[in-house]
């Protein structure tokens, strides 16, 4: 009797131990790649996996393992976790489901009614989930944060980050440091202020906020004209890194609004199109570093720092490399915010360069018109939300570019809580044929080393692996990967549907796996023999 | 000034029904312009002709078949899309359906031609080879049967007679050689970066992966649309194009 009490009571904690997500799990996850356990896989975001079991020599035999199809019908933009047997992922726009890793089998679903009168910018999209200790967190597109019950998927606690009414929403995967969660938000086309929250993640109180437009009185306010920094913009609704050493999360911040008109809003309009460096315990601003000041073409940088250790110019250095939709590639070093070097990786018209600091010198041209006026990039950028990656084994930097113009023709915005806050109409440039690049690039100069050209400008995110592979998508719903160090294609898949999405890797019953969201699916891929 | 906004902020949390609509005035389409500017060309272009959003610039709209249906789709969005509602009054909503059914009419112009003549001259030229109208026809070249909703008189003219000068984008001429030194030409289905599938003039589809070819070139600007310019007479050219001007759908 008292044995059989043992090991229930063996049991029991062991069950207890597999349903907690420790900080130290979540620091340390690059030690443990048969796991994926935040939105970029590690803190560092650098979307790369030791795992080589899949490689250049068999990467002919992958085939499907297992498929689940979700509910939404919107951009399924959701990049998995994986971590103790269960993956977690969102069906758009704010469901989370969490499945068997061995069958695809869903575990439980957490189904989220929501307010008839939402008005959310760009889509009703939501790129994942975060994790920490037994809960999982999503950011609603009704602007809440939602903690969850690992093991059932039962609502723990609901807060209101911001009111959905005026056009606030969130659909960037938390971001779970200690024991706070760091949430992002969107809305700048509705003329909203930006800010950086973080939450307890045991009651969901609110520990910090950081307003990226800065109020009355606050360094930096007076880089906008009047009242303007009430509509400021700058969202935060891309997922950051993180770097324990240096205890800073490090943002991409999005566009000023209005989106395209700069003469109600004179000034550089700090925070916005900047990187931001953020203590994580206090929600204080370390430094920053604006690339486009004040910028008129919607070029958010909200894209993904990447953290790099490495020689550079003969002196190790903790490295920040970020690709930008502005088309320039940057180098900072990020402890002290140092800008280092930047060099342009695809065809842009909106600055006739940047000068020894990085700043770039304003081409009146592309400053939207009545007649309108050609811009390259569009606003959907040279890249956008979809993530680069980085391998440290081939020592490059890889990312999907898009290179496409548009012309913009300028028109009235006028502030009506909930409306689009704009400034502009576009159009297409005539006769010109869009289309795309995966880029590899090294990550010390921005030099583009080769590059696989795909037909139409991608929206899929990348994950460079230890087998020497990476693995894209297109628009036409190829899944594929490339040698990571020629660029030649190995191997190919048809999923059905648009890819929107960031590909990952992980391991089930010791084999590894790769998953990808594609149309309304999400795929896994094995081996024949796992 | 806290009033106006909270009732502003009332205002906008309330569905509103497509009741008492405003006779469509030059005005009001011109108010509809103006808001459509601000509010819907970020996606769907300052023209209507699509982009991140749906091509609006055409006779029949597949979501909105009616006007109060579009009035719905404006005020309240499509769930599951990326077109999301939109926080304006009732009359400001008629006015932007107003503008969206002005979208993609072309302005009607007197013609010479006869219709049922140019029906013959349709028949007579081959022209159903490669176009459909109402599901029949050819399957290479573009459909035709709302093609008088959607394009003038002057361009129909200048496409049957002098087609290379603006070949419609979706029909690129298409040359290609098999590894086996088979050539084919065609009209493009559909490419992608790994493949490419084409129909030719004979009707039969084509498909390859890229390696499975030694030469893929595009004949921009080229199309398989003989130029009639030689075989119609002024006023059987005259007849056709009343004829197509006629075709303005199944709405």
């Amino acid at each position: 009797m008292k044995a059989v009490l043992a090991i229930l009571l063996a049991l029991l904690f062991a069950a207890e131990l597999s349903a907690q997500l420790t900080y130290d799990r979540l620091r340390q996850a690059g030690r443990e790649p048969g796991s994926w356990l935040t939105y970029h896989g590690t803190y560092d975001a650098q979307r790369f996996s030791t795992l080589d079991e899949i490689s250049r020599a068999n990467v002919q035999q992958l085939r499907p393992v297992w498929i689940y199809q979700v509910q939404g019908r919107h951009h399924f933009e959701s990049t998995p976790l994986v971590f103790d047997g269960v993956m977690y992922l969102t069906d758009p726009p704010s469901d989370v489901v969490a499945l068997d890793i061995k069958t695809g089998r869903p575990v439980w679903a957490y189904r989220r009614t929501l307010p008839e009168d939402l008005r959310a910018c760009c889509g009703d999209v939501n790129r994942g989930v975060a994790a920490l200790g037994d809960q999982i967190f999503v950011a609603t597109i009704d602007a809440h944060l939602v903690a969850l019950d690992m093991r059932t998927g039962r609502v723990r606690w609901d807060i209101e980050v911001a009111d959905y009414k005026t056009g606030h929403s969130l659909t960037a995967a938390p971001l779970a440091v200690k024991d706070k969660v760091i949430v992002g938000m969107a809305g700048a086309e509705y003329g909203v202020r930006g800010f950086l929250d973080a939450y307890d993640a045991a009651t969901g109180k609110r520990a910090w906020r950081l307003w990226t437009v800065p109020g009355p009185g606050e360094p930096g306010h007076d880089t906008w004209s009047g009242d303007s920094w009430k509509r400021g913009g700058a969202t935060t609704w891309v997922t950051g890194a993180f770097d324990p050493e240096t205890n800073l999360t490090y943002w991409g911040t999005g566009n000023p609004g209005p989106d395209f008109i700069g003469d109600v809003r004179e000034g550089d309009n700090l925070y916005s199109d900047s990187l931001i460096a953020v203590d994580v315990d206090t929600g204080a601003l370390r430094w920053h570093f604006q690339f486009t000041p004040h910028d008129v073409n919607d070029i958010d940088a909200t894209e993904i720092p990447i953290l790099v250790d490495a020689d550079f110019r003969g002196r190790p250095r903790k490295l920040l490399l970020f690709a930008n939709r502005n088309g320039f590639f940057y180098i900072f070093d990020r402890v002290s915010g140092e800008y280092l070097h930047a060099k342009a990786f695809a065809r842009q018209t909106w600055t006739k360069g940047l000068d020894a600091k990085g700043r770039p010198i304003p081409n009146p041209e592309t400053v939207p018109s009545p007649k309108g006026a050609l811009v390259y990039p569009d606003d959907d950028g040279i890249t956008n939300w979809f993530s680069p990656s980085y391998s440290p084994q081939t020592k490059t930097f890889y990312q999907n570019v898009r290179e496409k113009g548009g012309i913009y023709f300028r028109n009235e915005a006028v502030y009506q809580p909930g409306r689009m806050y704009l400034g502009a109409s576009k159009r297409a440039v005539p006769d010109e044929e869009p289309w795309g690049a995966l880029r590899a690039m090294d990550p010390l100069t921005g030099d583009v080393k080769w590059e696989f050209r795909v037909t139409t400008p991608p929206w899929c995110g990348l994950l460079s692996t230890a087998g020497g592979l990476v693995f894209s998508g297109t628009m036409e719903g190829m899944f594929f990967a490339v040698d990571a160090e020629s660029g030649k294609p190995l191997w190919r898949f048809q999923t059905g549907g648009a890819i929107w999405s960031n590909p990952i890797t992980y391991q089930a019953g010791g084999h590894q796996y790769l998953a990808i969201a594609a149309g309304n699916a999400l795929l896994v891929f094995g081996l024949p023999a796992s | 000034m806290l009033t106006a906004s909270w009732l502003l902020a009332l205002q906008m949390t309330v569905a509103v029904e497509p009741t008492a609509r405003p006779a469509v005035t030059a005005q009001e389409v011109a108010r509809g312009k103006t808001l459509f500017e601000a509010q819907c060309a970020y996606c769907h272009g300052a023209d209507g002709d699509g982009g991140r959003g749906a091509n609006l610039a055409r006779a029949a709209l597949r979501r909105a078949p009616t006007d109060e249906a579009l009035f719905r789709v404006v005020n309240r969005g499509i769930p599951g899309t990326g077109m999301p509602g939109n926080a304006m009054s009732a009359r400001e909503t008629w006015q932007v359906v107003a503008f969206v059914r002005s979208l993609g009419r072309v302005k009607r112009e007197p013609l010479r031609g006869d219709v049922a003549r140019g029906a013959q001259v349709y028949e007579a030229g081959g022209c159903a080879a490669c176009h459909t109208i109402r599901g029949r026809g050819g399957p290479t070249g573009p459909d035709l049967t709302d093609i008088g909703a959607r394009s003038s008189p002057a361009y129909l003219r200048r496409a049957i007679v002098d087609p290379q000068a603006d070949v419609p984008t979706g029909f690129k001429q298409i040359r290609a050689m098999t590894r086996d030194g088979r050539r084919l030409i065609g009209v493009r289905v559909n490419e992608d970066t790994f493949s490419i599938q084409f129909r030719d003039a004979g009707g039969t589809l084509h498909s390859f992966f890229k390696e499975e070819l030694a030469e893929l070139a595009a004949d921009d600007g080229r199309t398989a649309m003989p130029s009639f310019r030689e075989r119609l007479e002024p006023a059987a050219l005259d007849d056709l194009v009343a004829y197509l001007i006629s075709l303005e759908g199944t709405r």
